[in-house]
Parts: structure tokens; sequence; C-alpha cells
């Protein structure tokens, strides 16, 4: 149930942002730190260190966070009602996973206004991997009247290795959310602060020409002999990183280097979108940031968060 | 009897794994059951998303006393053998064993080692852990800080033991901190509060008041019922989709179905469409208008609670999304309309087909020059099927099929028709992909016929150059489903198509594009040149497959020669006409004709039409059931028999014909002119597949060589003699041989 003291503007069926700072609380409460979204461009919230590199190792690690995430192909020039280029996913990471997590998520389910006994909520079968990552997972996406609304996933592997503790992931689609508790059709009629009249800001006022402009960017104009090089500068400095932050059982420059890998990641998102790139070569990009991947999740292992060396 | 109940309790398990898991924990825990002498009278396995349970009745109480004598060392052997055998036996001296004498052996020591059964609460306990552990999950998960695997995290465990008549006893076990124990939960919000459970039926009926139909099946039946008679209600009918049923029963503890509807502006999309949004992505049901046999704008959706509101919101919320799919898959067909499928078809050679098979693109001209090969010979034109075969891919290329790979083809047929293509070729779109299952449509339009044939035969030659057979359980390329596919189509249209030159120029063509790729200025003209680059295309070739780098001919031309045999496209088309052969056995069998026959046809030289093979199959099959056959197959096997022996004997193969001058006997005169005759009527009756009326020809040779075998014998002592009559039971053999090869004739 929504809380009652919440004043209407804060509350999370009324306001965007009323929907994320009450996620936010909920699992402040359950003890999480509660992050800033990482400033880099990302895919999805997976790709914040705090989640792929603090996955690994045998530390234990709780944390919540919105992430812009970035799908260059979901573009739609503002155009659908519910897929964007860019939209904030909330992240939750528990390590170890508890063995309260489903009910966990559906408390939070609750505290934004989704009540159960009206709803079907549903968890069905949906087994995530994240093959740029070396990553996978088995767990569910959560369905709300048919609606998916968040994936569940139980990490089985980062970075090519085995996560033991198993670290346990949630990530809410907070604008599919918020349009299914504000009960409105179109993500960008949502009301972003709460406000009514004059001074309502939807969504639309917020990020409706962003979507348009980069959706011109990411399909037609982004320049694409600048991100193969960006691309290739990327990868040889991720390199470079991990090879001068190397000290014998430790390693001293795990996250500059996995900045690199996330940057090559998102290029490539990009030069995918504006189709430069043929289905052969896809497989041999994707491989690329898997080793970047699989280079800085080895790196991450023999940090002192990551388990590997003594303080 | 006592009865066993257990119950894993667990996070959702994927609906696709739910009906095998039943089966597998009924098995494996009634086997290890068995195996540890406990007879059982039933076992039933129950399956939700959130249990999978198992219920054994009919168990004894314990397992039965066991004696067992094992014989020892003899009397008076070595101290360490005796020592040996008191260790295996368990006996504390030697004096425990009793002596035996035996008349061979003399004395030796046997125990007799009597177990007591244990109680079976303590056999299942033991047995629990390990069937956990070892299940076997398509794919299963750690969780937490555990070890253990499930399908998804585990929570708790019932398993009881007990009579009707007594308060059950709680068979006791840990696996990773969980304890089997007597306690489960109810529907996950309806009745979420643990309660305890005694038996099977005490299980089911708790259950059953909190919510949750157990019985898989049950809850089939009722989301079936519930769907069927709510289309009725409205005046419509269900789409039935066993498929679908099979999932959603696999989602749902409470089954409750609701209808929707959608905009009728959607139903201009095709039904296909609809049906695949609705079912893929939202696991609902569409439902049919019987007045115009055409899609409703309604559908059943299967909730998993019986809401507050009766399901108001549920229905708003689908709708809602179904809304926003169907907008999608609208925007989708709209876009696919506005270009051309011709258009399309550039795209195609920027994809690859396989990585050693090349682009799509270079494929799909393949399949053109093939279907063009083949039109004329299944009556269809061959600009038509070359066209066909052209468009027959595009639609893999459209919004539609990328979002509904099941829609490929069908989607083709809507756009050719969409552009006003030849309605030849808008179906060739659809249905050269058929036959696909055993129950599957064999097309039956000869332009149809020619793309899929060309398609599935581009295929398997493909995989086959680049030897990527099937092997075993592996086919990833569903290569048996290809020939299958082709076998199909040539009999069920009864077409005469000898394949073997069909299976050459795709191999050609698929051998020589290699080379083309090495050779770009040979590319031009080289039809002139075929001859003399077909040694170059093999070297080429066994090159790639011997995965040797260019510039490296030196040691590829050692590989060569050993792999050649295999790759030259000739000897390619042999192997996978031998693969034909299998199939088409496995084919013939299913309907029930003999393996032995199809061998015996094959056998022959040079069977490449399908057709015929099985026409003479059946005639030799009817032949054999006659008296005449039978007897006959007998006088052959007599004749080679002797044969086999004598040429074995002499180191020598007896060829005919026999010489006339030295048949003596009237019998051997007889008979010799009866093969002359036979012979001559055989192969022109099977020149003109006149099978059956070859067989009556052949049937005349059973009086002479019976009469032959009364009064003729064969190992004369005059040699001449002797070899001439020989060579006459040799005739026998060749003049079966222009019918089958009597040898593989079983039984
Ligand atoms: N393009 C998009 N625009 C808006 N919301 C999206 C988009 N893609 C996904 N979502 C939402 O975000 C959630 C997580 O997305 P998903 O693709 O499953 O993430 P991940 O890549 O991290 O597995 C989904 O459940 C969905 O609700
Ligand atoms: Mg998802």
């Amino acid at each position: 149930m929504i809380d009652p003291a919440l004043l209407p503007h804060m509350r999370p069926d009324r306001s965007f942002q009323g929907l994320l700072l009450t996620l936010q609380t909920f699992w402040a409460n359950q003890g999480c730190v509660v992050l800033q979204p990482y400033d880099m461009e990302v895919g999805a919230g997976t790709f914040h260190p705090a989640t792929t590199l603090r996955a690994l190792g045998p530390k234990h690690w709780k944390a919540a966070y919105a992430q812009p995430s970035r799908r260059p192909k979901d573009g739609r020039y503002g155009e659908n009602p519910n897929r964007l280029q860019h939209y904030y996913q909330f992240q939750v990471i528990l390590k170890p996973s508890p063995a309260n997590l489903q009910d966990l998520y559906l408390q939070s389910l609750d505290a934004i206004g989704i009540d159960t006994k009206l709803h079907d909520v549903r968890f069905v079968e949906d087994d995530w991997e994240s093959p740029t990552l070396g990553a996978w997972g088995l767990g569910w996406e959560c369905w709300c009247d048919g609606m998916e609304v968040s994936q569940f996933t139980y990490f089985q592997q980062v970075a090519g290795f085995e996560c033991a503790p198993v670290a346990g992931e949630l990530t809410y689609g907070l604008e599919r959310l918020a349009m299914y508790v504000q009960g409105v059709e179109n993500v960008y009629d949502l009301n972003f602060n709460g406000r009514e009249g004059a001074e309502k800001v939807t969504y639309g006022d917020v990020f409706l020409q962003a979507e348009k402009e980069y959706s011109r960017h990411n399909f037609e104009h982004a320049d694409t002999d600048m991100l193969l090089e960006q691309f290739r500068m990327a990868e040889a400095a991720c390199a470079k990183y991990l090879a001068a932050g190397e000290d014998g059982e430790r390693h001293l420059m795990a996250q500059p280097a996995y900045d690199q890998c996330i940057k090559a990641s998102h290029v490539f998102n990009l030069l995918d979108a504006r189709g430069v790139i043929s289905v052969t070569e896809r497989q041999s990009y994707i491989l690329r940031v898997r080793e970047l991947a699989k280079a800085c999740g080895a790196a991450w292992l023999k940090t002192e968060a990551g388990g590997g060396a003594a303080a | 009897m006592p009865d066993l109940l257990l119950e894993l309790f667990s996070e959702e398990i994927p609906a696709r794994m739910q009906a095998q898991a039943a089966d597998a924990l009924r098995k494996l825990v009634t086997d290890a059951l068995v195996e540890r002498g406990l007879m059982y009278e039933g076992a039933k396995a129950f399956v939700t998303p959130r249990r999978l349970a198992l219920a054994v009745h009919g168990l004894p109480g314990r397992q039965a006393d066991s004696k067992e004598e094992r014989k020892g060392p003899r009397v008076g052997a070595p101290e360490a053998a005796i020592q040996g055998f008191l260790k295996s036996t368990g006996l504390a001296s030697i004096e425990q064993a009793e002596v035996v004498k035996d008349a061979k052996k003399g004395e030796f020591y046997v125990a007799l080692i009597e177990r007591p059964g244990k109680a079976t609460t303590e056999v299942i306990a033991d047995i629990m852990p390990d069937i956990i552990r070892t299940f076997p999950w398509p794919k299963s998960m750690r969780w937490g800080t555990g070890t253990m695997r499930w399908v998804r995290p585990l929570h708790s465990i019932v398993c009881t033991f007990g009579t009707d008549i007594e308060d059950p006893e709680v068979i006791r076990f840990e696996i990773e901190g969980i304890v089997s124990g007597d306690v489960t939960r109810g529907h996950r919000f309806l009745a979420p509060e643990a309660f305890p459970v005694r038996r099977l039926e005490d299980w089911l009926a708790k259950l059953e008041a909190a919510k949750v139909v157990a019985d898989r099946d049950r809850r089939k039946a009722i989301i079936l019922n519930d769907a069927k008679d709510l289309a009725l209600a409205n005046g419509l009918e269900l789409v039935e989709d066993e498929g679908l049923l099979e999932e959603v029963c696999g989602l749902v503890e409470w089954p409750v179905t609701l209808m929707g509807s959608f905009e009728e502006r959607f139903l201009d999309i095709p039904d296909e469409v609809i049906r695949a949004t609705i079912r893929a992505n939202q696991k609902c049901f569409v439902l049919r208008d019987p007045r115009t046999g055409r899609l409703a704008n309604r559908f059943i959706l299967v909730s998993n609670i019986a809401a507050t509101d009766g399901g108001k919101a549920i229905v708003a919320g689908n709708e809602r999304v179904i809304r926003a799919r169907l907008s999608d898959a609208k925007f989708f067909w709209d876009t696919d309309r506005r270009t051309p499928m011709a258009d399309r078809l550039g795209k195609f050679d920027n994809i690859t087909f396989h990585e050693k098979l090349g682009a799509q693109g270079a494929r799909i001209g393949r399949i053109v020059t093939l279907a063009q090969e083949i039109a004329p010979l299944v009556g269809a034109d061959a600009a038509l099927a070359g066209e066909a075969a052209r468009l027959a891919k595009a639609d893999l290329l459209t919004e539609v099929v990328g979002e509904f790979p099941e829609l490929q083809g069908l989607m083709g047929r809507y756009y050719a028709q969409h552009e006003n293509l030849p309605p030849e070729v808008a179906a060739a779109s659809e249905e050269h992909y058929k036959p696909q299952g055993p129950s599957d449509r064999v097309p039956s339009a000869p332009v149809s016929i020619a793309v899929a044939l060309a398609d599935k035969i581009d295929t398997l030659v493909g995989f086959w150059a680049i030897d990527e057979k099937p092997t075993g359980s592996k086919d990833p390329y569903a290569l048996r489903r290809a020939a299958l596919g082709v076998i199909r189509i040539i009999l069920d249209n009864e077409l005469r198509l000898p394949l073997r030159p069909l299976l050459v120029s795709a191999a050609r063509q698929i051998l020589g594009e290699e080379h083309y790729e090495h050779n770009p200025h040979d590319a031009l003209g080289v039809e002139s040149f075929a001859d003399r680059l077909v040694g170059e295309i093999i070297k080429g070739l066994t090159r790639r497959l011997a995965h040797v780098p260019r510039g490296e001919e030196s040691t590829a031309a050692a590989g060569a020669e050993r792999i050649e045999g295999a790759t030259l496209s000739g000897d390619l088309a042999a192997d996978l006409l031998s693969f034909f052969a299998d199939r088409l056995k496995v084919h013939l069998r299913e309907r029930g004709a003999r393996h032995d026959l199809v061998d015996a046809v094959f056998a022959l030289e040079g069977q490449d039409d399908l057709l015929l093979v099985v026409r003479r199959v059946e005639a030799l099959a009817d032949f054999l059931g006659t008296e005449d056959g039978r007897t006959l197959l007998a006088g052959y096997r007599r004749a080679v028999n002797i044969l086999r022996i004598e040429e074995k004997k002499d180191g020598v193969a007896y060829k005919g014909p026999a010489e006339a001058k030295l048949l003596k006997e009237a019998a051997e005169e007889h008979l010799a002119a009866a093969i002359e005759t036979v012979k001559h009527q055989v192969s022109e009756e099977v020149k003109h597949e006149h099978f059956a009326a070859a067989m009556g020809a052949l049937s005349h040779l059973r009086g002479p060589v019976d009469a032959f075998f009364d009064a003729v014998i064969v190992n004369a002592p005059e040699a001449p003699l002797r070899a001439n009559r020989l060579k006459l039971l040799d005739e026998i053999r060749s003049a079966t041989r222009g019918i089958a090869d009597f040898d593989r004739i079983e039984g």
C-alpha cells in the first residue's frame, strides 16, 4: 500500500519522480547503499560497476540506484508509446541473494501501489544473458497484468567467472511501471513532478525532444568513422590500463580499465544502430567486448573489493 | 499399506519444464524404491509453478530381510585370504563361518550373511537427498551462499509416510539446511500462510482450499472448459492451441479465465499475425467468429488470481498491453507492404547463411538455378519457378517475420499477394518450406514442388559438402527432415525424378562457387572451362575441407587425394543417395513396408528414382506373398548356397551364361531356355516399369528351377559339366537381379 503520509505530489501513482523516490526509500530500508547513476553511457543498469564488478568475488553487497539506459536501436523518434532509446532502469543488487528476495520484490510493488489482490503478478521464465559481459543468470520477467515490468535474475556467471555467492538482481523498467500505476497510455503523458495545472511537468516535456534528436543521431548521423576509431581506442586503452595495473597478486586499476570496456560496448551499440556492422562482424565485436569484460573481471578479483587482495 | 507424499516447494518453475520434471521425479523415486526391494501399487506426480510433488501408494513398511551365502577360501587357505574373507563378510572370526564339503574342491568356508530389512522411511530418507541433488533439470542454478542446484531456489520439502488410519510419520532428511517436514503453503497471493499436511488426500484438499489446483491435467481441463464456455457465451469459438494451453497451465496455480477485447481496426492485420502477437507476447488465446470464419476482436487470458474486483483491472491492463503490441504489429505489417519483396533481395548478399557456405544471396541464386532445372521435370514453368525461388526467402527480411520467425513463408505469401505477383509465386513462398513435420501438408502445386525440392536439395548437398552430416541424435541443420521432405514430395506426387543428376548439379554449384571466390577472373565464361576446372575445383574444396590455408598447396595435395573420393561431386551424390535410401527405409517402415525389401532394391546399381524404388518394393512384397514367390525364393537360395560353397572351394566366380552344348539333361536345357526367356521378359517389363508383370515373368522360373534341382546333380563328376551347371546357377542369380538383390531379402 502507498504510504498515506506521502504528500500528493510525492505519491508514486501521481509522479514519476515519486515512484523513483519510493523505490529508493524502500530499498534503503532494506539496508542497500543508494547510489547515483554511473556517469557513463550504458545499455543497462547491469553495466554499472556496482553490479558487474561487485557481483564478482566473495564480499557481500547491497545496492540500489537508478540508471539511465541507452538503447540506440530502440529509438522511435518519440512515436512509440512505451519504447525509448533512453529510459530509466531502477536496479537493485543483493549479494548473497536473500531467501525472501521474491517477497521483498512484491513488497516493493506494494509500496508503489500495485495491489497483488487486484492485479495479476506473475514470474515468467526469462533467462538473462549478456553476451558482451560474458554473463548469464536464471530468473524471470515479472508481469503485471500481462505487462513486463521488471527483470529478476540470479546471477550465475559474470565476466566468465562463476558467481559465489550468487547475487540477486532486480531491474525495474521505471517508465513502464509508472505508466502502469499512473494509468496512462503513453509514456510522454506521464506526470513527472506530481504537480497539476500550470506546474505540471510531463515526461514528454523533459524527454520528447531528446528522443527525437537522439533517434536522428543514432540512426542517421552518428559519426561512424569517429565511432570505429573510438572503439579501437577504448579497446586499446582497456588493455593498456589492465597491463599497467598488474601488480603481482594484486591489481591496481581494474575500474578505469572497466570504464573503457563500458565505452566500447556503448560505441558498439551505436555502430549497430547505424547499421554499419554486418552480421558476421557483429559476432566478432561482441566477442571483443566480452574479452575486455573478462579481463576486467579477472583484474577486479585481484583487488581488495573483489576479495582478492588483503588491504 | 502406507503411502508416501513428497512435495518440493520452490520459486516459479519454468512452464516448459514442468511436465518433464514431474515424470522424472516419479521415475527416479520409484526406480530407487524398487531397486531397494520396495514394490509399490501406484504413483502419481503433480506439478504447479511452485511445487513438484509425488504420491507413491501401497508401499511396504519395511524391506524384507535378506539372506546371502557367500563362498570363501578353502579350509587351510593362507591367513591373508581368511582375513580378507572375514572383512568382506563382516564376520568376527572364522568360527562363525560354515564349512562345506565339495567333491572336487574339498572343504571350504561359507559365510551366511543375514541382513535385516530397513524401515521404508529410512530408505526414503537415504535416497532423497541424492535424487534432489542430481535432478535432471534442463537448466539449474545456485542461489545465496549455497552450492546445491535446483531449477530455482528451493524453499521447503514435505515428506510424509503412513496409512490412512494412523497419523503419518514425517520422514526427515536435510539438504543444504532445508529439513523436510509436513508444512507447505497455498497460493502466493490468495492464501500465503503455511499449514501442515498429512497425506495425499489431505494435501490435495487443503491446497484446493488454499487456491491451488495441484493436478496439472485438471488445471488444463479447467482452463479449456472455461475458455470454451466463455467463448460460447459470447457467440464465438475458441481457437484451440495445445502448445499454449500446456504453457499457460504451467503459469498458474489457480486458473481464472477472463475475456478482453481490442479495437476492430486491428483486424486489418492477417489473422496469423494477430494470433502470433497475442500468443507469443501475452500468452492469450484468440477467438474465431463462426459467422465469418475470421478472428474476432476478442481474446481470452488466464490469470492466476480471483481478483477482488472480479478481474476488471486485470482485463484492462492486458487490453492495454495487447493494444500496444498490436499497434506494433500493424506498424510492421504496414511498413513491410511498402517495400516490394524484390527490393529486399540485395541485402541477402551481406547475410551469412553458414560461414562455410557463404552468403544467403548466393544460396538463393543456387536455388533459383536448381528450381529452373527441376521445373520441366515436375510440370512447372521454368521461368515461374525461377521467379518463385528468387522471392521465396524475401520475407525473412520483413519486420513481421523478424518479430515472429514462425510466420516465415506465410508472410511471403501475403506480401506476394499484396504485390499481385502470380499466385504460383505467392503459394511457393509459403509451401516451399513444407512438409515440416509428419502431419504437415506436402506441396502439390508444380512451382511449389520445384522450389521446395531445390531448397531442400541445396541444403542437403551444401552441408554434405562441408561435412556437417547428421550423426546419432545430432542433426542441428534438420537434414533428416529435409531428406524426408524430398522423399514425401516425390512419393506423394508420384514424381518420376532421378535424384542423382540433381544432386550433381547442386554439388557443382556449391563446389564451383568456392572456386569462383578464389579465382574471380574465371567466373566469366566458366561453362566452357568447366571440364578443365573440375580438377581445380576439387583441389579448392579439399583444401578447404582439410582446413589448409591457401599457399600450402603441396601439403594440401597429399590431403586432397585422401579426401578426394569423398568430395567429388559424384561421390558426394552417391553418399547422399545412400542417406536418402536410409531415410526412405525409415519412411516406408513407418508405413509398414519391409526394410529388407527396400535394401534389396537399393542394392541394385543406380537406384535414384525413389518412386520406382517404391514401386519395385511393392511389387516384390506382393510377389513374395504368393506361393510362386516363396518357392522361387527358396530355389534361388538353394542355387546361391551351392554356388557360394563351390566358388569358395574352387576360388573362382562362375559367371553365366552356360554353354548350350554342355547341357546334357532335359531339365538343364529346359531351365537354360526358361532363363533366357525370363531374363528377356523381365528386362522388357522393367524397362516399361511394369514391375508386377516382371514378377509374373520371374515366377515362370519356379517350375524349371524346381525340376532342375529334382533331376540334376550340380556337382557332376565331369568337371566341364559341373562348371557349366554352376554357370547355370549363376544365371538364376542374374535373372533375379533385374528386380532386386534377393540376397538381402530376409525371412
Ligand atoms: N526501450 C525501452 N524503453 C522503455 N522501457 C524498456 C525498454 N526496454 C526495456 N524496458 C523495460 O526495462 C526492463 C528491463 O529491460 P531488459 O531489456 O529486460 O533489461 P536488461 O537488458 O537489463 O535485461 C524491462 O522489464 C522493461 O520493463
Ligand atoms: Mg527482459
